[in-house]
């Protein structure tokens, strides 16, 4: 069929999603990150005669319950998010990875055991496996992100050893093989660089993974408790806030879960993007 | 094929085992007990009780006890609901969860056929901009966001719904399509796109060259064969379903399981724990399993090879 409709993807309206979305989270980022330098609020300052105010000028996503300043807890539970999604794929990335490059590298019994693992962990409940995870590893920023990358792990499993078979049957990697070179060698240097695409796609859509997850969780009050930290506390957590007093104060929670929405949007929007960049097959 | 459905049972089986054990360790090992409460028990009472539900026999023992009962189909006492074991609460619970994911899975089937059918045939068009627009967003919308816009807008605006009631048909939509949102997206972009690669095929131009009308080229042709990738979907979609229902049920206060498990979470209600994830479990693998059995069927080159 024709083909032309496809073929530009560089000049399309979506680019204007796929800008905003960086933009969006390097904001997020910068802001999260800097948040006690940018606020002149402190998170848990709380202010009596300024209790569940509307936006205005001096707090522009207004105040909560206690009167603290919502763009304030906003800001600093990026951070938390962030650091959560950011954490978690990496945590994932390299567990998966480093299991499924020796898996589909070495091959043979060893690879058809180890894969009957991940098939197993493929079927677990991920989510309850989380909510039960997270119970051991203790509920606060770290032990979330721990739990969380036990879960996903298999994911990248799953993919790297799947690039890795795909990669053996290289022409090049037979003559690397033909001239001498170690596993080891081939392994680095041939084979990990070409499996690289995939991975970094699926890093991508981890990240979104997590900060829904840890998000969830933390709404339905089995997530992040830890409610003095002074780092910074879940969206999830605020979303809950707001939730409670939903019918009044309807701001309370509309920040927090378009602060949630967006992030997920974003990575996401950038994820496809990244998908379809590295593999032009897929369109 | 005998061979094909053996072992996907066995491997079903082993899934479960190892959720089974895996939940019974990690319960275990957590810090924190069922009867920690603000106020210490009298050591006396709480020797008591832990022998009554041999919590003081060696973990072996009771995790032996454990398999070998819920071999049998017993899965214990509650621990916080002293008039109900936990099969009790399982027949009462899991029915109201089974009809919101059933309610949940038609509504999105209804909402993504026609719109990925139309995307797919218009594509490049405002509606296909639309579809895709509104795939990715439902994608990322988490429920318990999308479950709050709904009962702000619906029920405490519009006061349309009453939130917070599972008893006529009309208290269950808000919550079928906090529900089924997701899965609608994440289907929409799946048939349009295998519906475009489809509508590309031989075997359609064949068909319209033989002079079929476009409706029964594109709907009977075109979306019969789009439909097997769907198909494979369903086992992780039936996955994000049992997760989905348990932030539904707690927004939408429904009594179904996922809301049992989230309180016996906080009360370290252990049987109760374990219960529920192990049901959780089984009709997961049981979805899996049929989703193999179909595909073998439909595709017989997965069970042969």
């Amino acid at each position: 069929m024709d083909r032309s409709a496809n073929q530009n993807p560089s000049k399309r309206p979506a680019d204007l999603l796929l800008l905003g979305s960086v933009f969006f989270i390097a904001v997020m980022v910068v802001t999260g990150f800097a948040a006690p330098w940018i606020s002149p609020y402190a998170p848990g300052g709380l202010q009596q005669e300024r209790i569940l105010e509307p936006p205005t000028w001096s707090h522009w996503m207004g105040t909560d319950g206690l009167g603290r300043d919502l763009l304030t807890r906003v800001l600093y539970g990026a951070r938390v998010s962030i650091t959560v999604g950011l954490g978690t794929a990496l945590m994932a990335l390299g567990i998966g990875t480093a299991y499924g490059l020796i898996s589909g590298f070495k091959g043979g019994a060893l690879d058809n055991y180890m894969m009957r693992v991940v098939d197993i962990f493929y079927s677990l409940p991920d989510m309850l496996m989380f909510i039960l995870l997270s119970l051991l590893f203790g509920r606060n920023i770290v032990g979330l992100l721990v739990a969380l990358g036990l879960v996903t792990w298999v994911r990248f499993a799953r993919i790297a050893r799947g690039q890795v078979l795909q990669a053996k049957e290289f022409a090049y990697i037979e003559g690397a093989r033909a001239m001498g070179a170690s596993r080891r060698r081939i392994l680095a240097r041939h084979i990990l660089p070409n499996i690289v695409g995939p991975i970094i796609v699926t890093l991508t859509f981890s990240i979104p993974a997590a900060i829904l997850a840890e998000s969830t969780l933390s709404f339905i009050g089995l997530g992040i408790n830890d409610p003095y930290s002074s780092w910074g506390t879940s969206w999830g957590t605020l979303a809950q806030d707001g939730w409670r007093a939903m019918r009044t104060y309807p701001h309370v929670i509309f920040f927090p879960a378009a602060a949630i929405f967006f992030t997920i949007l974003a990575f996401n929007t950038v994820g496809n993007w990244l998908r379809d960049f590295l593999d032009p097959r897929g369109k | 094929m005998a061979l094909f459905v053996s072992r996907r049972f066995l491997h079903g089986l082993v899934v479960l085992w190892v959720v089974a054990t895996l939940t019974f360790v990690l319960l275990r090992l957590a810090p924190g007990g069922p009867f920690d409460r603000e106020r210490r028990l009298p050591p006396e009472v709480l020797a008591n009780i832990e022998a009554k539900y041999h919590l003081d026999e060696p973990l072996t023992r009771q995790y032996l006890r454990y398999v070998t009962a819920a071999l049998r189909g017993d899965l214990g006492p509650s621990y916080k609901y002293l008039d109900r074991g936990v099969n009790e609460i399982i027949r009462e619970t899991l029915p109201v969860s089974a009809h919101l994911g059933i309610l949940a899975i038609c509504f999105a089937l209804l909402v993504s056929l026609p719109l990925g059918t139309l995307a797919a045939y218009f594509r490049e068009s405002w509606i296909d901009r639309c579809c895709l627009l509104g795939a990715a967003m439902g994608i990322s919308l988490p429920h318990f966001i999308l479950g709050a816009v709904l009962i702000w807008a619906f029920a405490l605006q519009l006061g349309w719904f009453q939130a917070g009631r599972w008893d006529t048909l009309g208290s269950a939509i808000l919550p079928t399509m906090t529900l089924g949102a997701a899965p609608a997206a994440y289907l929409t972009a799946l048939i349009r796109s295998t519906l475009l690669e489809t509508l590309g095929a031989d075997f359609i131009r064949t068909a319209r060259a033989k002079g079929l009308r476009e409706t029964v080229v594109v709907l009977k042709h075109g979306l019969t064969h789009a439909l097997v990738p769907v198909l494979t979907v369903m086992g992780p979609l039936t996955a994000a379903l049992l997760t989905g229902s348990f932030v539904v049920e707690y927004v939408f206060a429904i009594p179904g399981m996922g809301r049992f498990f989230i309180t016996a979470v906080t009360d370290r209600d252990y049987p109760l724990i374990m219960g529920v994830t192990l049901v959780y479990t089984a009709l997961l693998v049981g979805a899996n399993f049929l989703v193999d059995l179909l595909y073998g069927y439909v595709d017989p080159r997965i069970r042969t090879g």
